[in-house]
């Protein structure tokens, strides 16, 4: 089956019932994104499929079609030049040990592609990803700042 | 049920396990002991032996050295570009303490900040961490003034000795950054100075540091990377003089984490990352019973699957190895594996609750500390006495990446990729599983997605790691599932509290009698930091089957919520507000009478009040490794009976703040962190095994949960504190304090979430 990744089609041979996330992470060794609960409770697998966040952990990669656009962290940055998003992240010192980061970028830039000016009430109802380090404070703020950028 | 209830009178011994980190307990005696008794001992050989501050540079130069650059001192290497290479011997489990200890070696050192890059000390003996020996050495007192100036010395021998380079019980600033960095920072600046002054045939006097470059008024200048190698020839003295806090110019400023960028990007490396040629995944199943064994598995319904390589057992758990790790966890998921329980098999975490209370409630326990004739007092006041049970339920660790870490055996030797608190114990311990030499084994540092005191002393996953890969020729990448990282954990302990004093005239406590269950580390968490002339702490004792680990502030998680809840419900039968009763019984003590008062001003606690507490607040303060803390949450509570915590105000004094930015970033981090416990936490044991599986029974705090968070840093001036533990232990109590402001109803058991709350009339 044929995947297109960060604008790159890829040839895979895998069951169609194994969840995207580990034909990423193993089959095509994309290490940025991240299993953490592999239920759809966390989000740290989060990757775009046609612009949508999708929790990758939990979606069987036979139900991707092969024209679908998927974006993963490695594909944010474009060019070498990070992303608004990722910029804003830097800037507001998000991260703490990193892990749950890919997705928490991911999920944020789908919001804003969707709503370009998200309110807190929005910032609160789309991103519920988990992050055991607490850098909420620091996601809202840095999705606030890469709306004005 | 535990043999709690059999708790008897012993003497009042220290337990054995008094590190700053949370080091569970060992047998045999302390460590700490042991390094007094060494240092009674053969401290004096040690020197006699000529051990000087560089006796172990030509190995560092080895493990950490890179072509054309030099380490000049253990934690600095420069290269010819000037590019300074800060190396630290901690891990990093996402508090950024790496930057924080660069910044204090650059600003010794007077080094341009631009330049300043960072790295993880190898896991080798020879970085095995000083400042921390000498801590430990040094106990709660001070270095006996005729040590001091060989203190680093003796003590850089003694962490070797130990193995040290835990990173825990937030000590990596206040003793390696404090102690060992700038010691760092100033030795570079010697030899970096004299080097220039040689070569340029000057006085050394006249050699300065300004802009990151060696300058003289000649208009001569060189950058350190010109002068590094000769500087190897000058030998600093163990005490150097060291910059006084009004000329710190890279301390005290909020520079960017260096470790953010890769975060930020997907490149970050976690062990589940690395991937090596012919590497196998593997999914384990472990025992879910503590102590419990594996009596038998029929292994064929896993192979022969597409992709799994092997199945193998050890002692305690089955694994399967397969190329892919879904393929690996479908194919472990597949086997029945009949287990052996063994003694644990009842484990019930109710019953141990109940016979903590119980057991604080009966006679015959240990003395942790008092002070006048509390008991006493008590005892004459009988059923006048205020007396108020708390109980606080097992937690979990629950990092974002579960644990796990790769291994491999490869021509006599063994590799391992992992995030460890003490790389270098787990050096040890990885020999000794594997049955190796020490040398044999090399550990490759990967980051750490979260840890929290999981990844301290606690190293099953490294265990089974080897097991699992002592039956292969492939290297082998445990991964553990979210189900297995949750119910295989090293607990933060069930606590239960009895609490009774006797309130004078003037409503301030006369007495207090603190009793709980059970007591691990720091020592100093049961302590009250308020003026009570009579005060006396017990705790009872007895092995706990369940698996106990360091977790976030260790006993102070627990203490925060007794010791402020009841401080809280004094108050209130004294008829004071709760800021105001604590501002009385803290009036002695300036440094947190500053932090009380800028927490309760930042919240407009006073307004509030004066305009009948509309707004329902809760305010908590706590001492914890050398950081004074203050919290004032918020709580609605909305018509469903839901709680509600919109914001938080934390008022924090660390002494000295290295990087004002990561210090408030910590101070969220522990409040979240210590919120979700609070809310939410528990894990609970039914018939030996842990119930809650994933993140769906066993919730977070999420961004719509997650409170407004204000932080305000007061440096008092008083020795450096930690960051990473210290938000924490407040947070539960205020909540509880402001669910009573509320609803009129006192919360005294932990998670707050379960109990039933009525909406507000
Ligand atoms: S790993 Fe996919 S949602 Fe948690
Ligand atoms: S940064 Fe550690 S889990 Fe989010």
């Amino acid at each position: 089956m044929k995947l297109t990744i960060n604008g790159a089609v890829h040839d895979v041979d895998v069951e169609p019932e194994m969840p995207l996330l580990w034909v990423i992470r193993d089959e095509l060794n994309l290490t940025g994104t991240k299993y953490s609960c592999g239920v759809a409770a966390c989000g740290a697998c989060t990757v775009l499929v046609d612009g949508q966040p999708v929790r990758s952990c939990s979606f069987p990669v036979g139900g991707v079609s092969e024209t679908a656009a998927i974006t993963t962290i490695e594909g944010v940055a474009q060019g070498g030049a990070l992303s608004r998003v990722q910029q804003a992240w830097i800037e507001h010192q998000t991260p703490q040990c990193g892990f749950c980061q890919s997705g928490q970028i991911l999920a944020a830039t789908a919001l804003l592609n969707e709503i370009p000016q998200p309110t807190d009430e929005e910032i609160d109802a789309r991103m519920s990803n988990i992050c055991r380090c607490g850098s909420y404070p620091r996601i809202r703020a840095a999705i606030h700042a890469a709306a004005k950028a | 049920m535990t043999d709690r209830d059999n708790a008897s009178p012993e003497s009042d011994e220290t337990p054995a396990a008094e590190t700053p980190s949370g080091r569970p307990p060992r047998k045999g005696p302390s460590r700490r002991l042991l390094i007094l008794g060494g240092l009674a001992v053969g401290g004096g050989v040690a020197i006699g032996a000529g051990l000087s501050p560089f006796s172990r540079i030509d190995e560092q130069r080895r493990l950490a050295g890179r072509p054309g650059e030099t380490v000049l001192v253990s934690a600095l290497r420069i290269a010819p570009d000037d590019t300074l290479t800060v190396i630290y011997p901690h891990a990093d489990m996402g508090v950024g303490n790496g930057t924080a200890l660069a910044q204090i070696v650059a600003d010794e050192l007077d080094a341009d900040w631009d330049r300043v890059r960072i790295e993880r000390a190898p896991a080798e003996l020879a970085f095995a961490n000083g400042a921390l020996g000498q801590a430990f050495l040094r106990g709660e007192n001070e270095i006996p003034a005729p040590m001091a100036g060989f203190a680093w010395l003796v003590t850089r021998r003694i962490a070797e000795e130990m193995r040290l380079q835990i990173t825990g019980g937030s000590t990596a600033i206040p003793l390696t950054g404090m102690e060992g960095m700038r010691h760092a920072g100033a030795s570079a600046r010697y030899m970096l100075t004299r080097a220039a002054a040689r070569a340029w045939g000057v006085p050394v006097s006249e050699v300065a540091i300004e802009g990151g470059r060696l300058v003289h008024a000649s208009g001569r200048s060189a950058g350190f990377g010109e002068m590094a190698e000769a500087g190897l020839a000058f030998t600093p003295p163990a005490r150097l003089p060291l910059k006084s806090r009004g000329s710190y110019r890279v301390i005290g400023k909020p520079k960017q984490r260096l470790d953010i960028p890769p975060k930020v990007t997907g490149e970050a490396m976690y062990s589940g990352d690395v991937r090596l040629p012919g590497m196998l995944f593997a999914a384990i199943r472990a025992c879910p019973t503590p102590g419990g064994t594996l009596a038998s598995c029929d292994t064929s319904p896993a192979e022969g699957r597409r992709g799994v390589a092997k199945v193998v057992t050890t002692p305690t758990a089955v694994a399967v190895l397969a190329d892919n790790f879904w393929r690996a966890r479908q194919a472990v998921e597949a086997l029945d594996p009949q287990w052996d329980p063994g003694a644990n098999r009842s484990l019930d975490s109710t019953a141990v609750i109940a016979a903590m209370k119980a057991s604080a409630a009966g006679e015959g326990l240990k003395k942790d500390h008092s002070r006048g004739k509390a008991g006493v007092e008590i005892a004459a006041a009988g059923d006048k006495a205020i007396e108020r049970v708390y109980t606080a339920p097992y937690l979990a660790h629950a990092a974002m990446e579960t644990v796990g870490c790769v291994a491999h055996f490869k021509d006599g030797e063994l590799h391992v990729w992992g995030a460890f608190q003490d790389a270098l114990s787990a050096k040890y311990q990885a020999a000794k599983t594997a049955r190796l030499k020490p040398q044999q084994v090399t550990i490759h540092h990967t980051e750490m997605g979260g840890a929290f005191g999981r990844r301290g002393f606690t190293l099953d996953y490294l265990d089974h790691a080897i097991d699992i890969a002592r039956q292969t020729d492939a290297p082998v990448n445990l991964i553990y599932t979210r189900e297995e990282d949750m119910t295989h954990d090293f607990y933060r302990n069930a606590s239960a509290a009895r609490m009774r004093a006797v309130l004078g005239a003037d409503g301030a406590p006369t007495a207090i009698v603190h009793a709980y269950a059970e007591r691990h580390d720091p020592p100093d968490a049961s302590h009250f930091p308020y003026a009570l002339e009579n005060v006396e702490v017990r705790y009872s004792t007895g092995d706990n089957a369940a698996p106990w680990g360091a977790w976030r502030s260790v006993d102070h998680s627990v203490q925060g919520f007794f010791i402020e809840s009841f401080i809280d419900e004094l108050a209130h039968e004294a008829g004071e507000d709760p800021y105001t009763y604590r501002r009385r019984l803290l009036s002695d003590d300036a440094r947190s009478l500053a932090v009380l008062d800028a927490a309760a001003e930042m919240s407009g606690w006073a307004d509030n009040l004066a305009a009948g507490s509309p707004r329902k607040l809760g305010i908590s303060i706590r001492k914890s490794f050398g950081t004074i803390v203050c919290e004032v949450a918020e709580v609605v509570i909305r018509n469903d009976g839901s709680l509600h915590v919109p914001n938080v105000w934390v008022a924090a004094d660390p002494g000295l703040v290295i990087n004002p930015n990561g210090f408030a970033q910590q101070m969220e981090s522990g409040v979240i962190y210590g919120l979700t416990a609070a809310l939410y936490g528990e894990i609970n044991f039914v018939d030996g095994a842990v119930k809650q599986r994933n993140f769906w029974d066993y919730q977070m705090v999420r961004m719509a949960d997650c409170p407004r968070i204000e932080v305000k840093i007061i440096e008092s001036g008083a020795k450096t504190g930690g960051a990473g533990e210290p938000g924490t232990p407040p947070i539960a109590a205020a909540v509880a304090n402001a669910v009573f402001q509320a609803t009129g109803e006192r919360l005294r058991d932990l998670p707050l979430a379960k109990a039933p709350i009525r909406a507000a009339v």
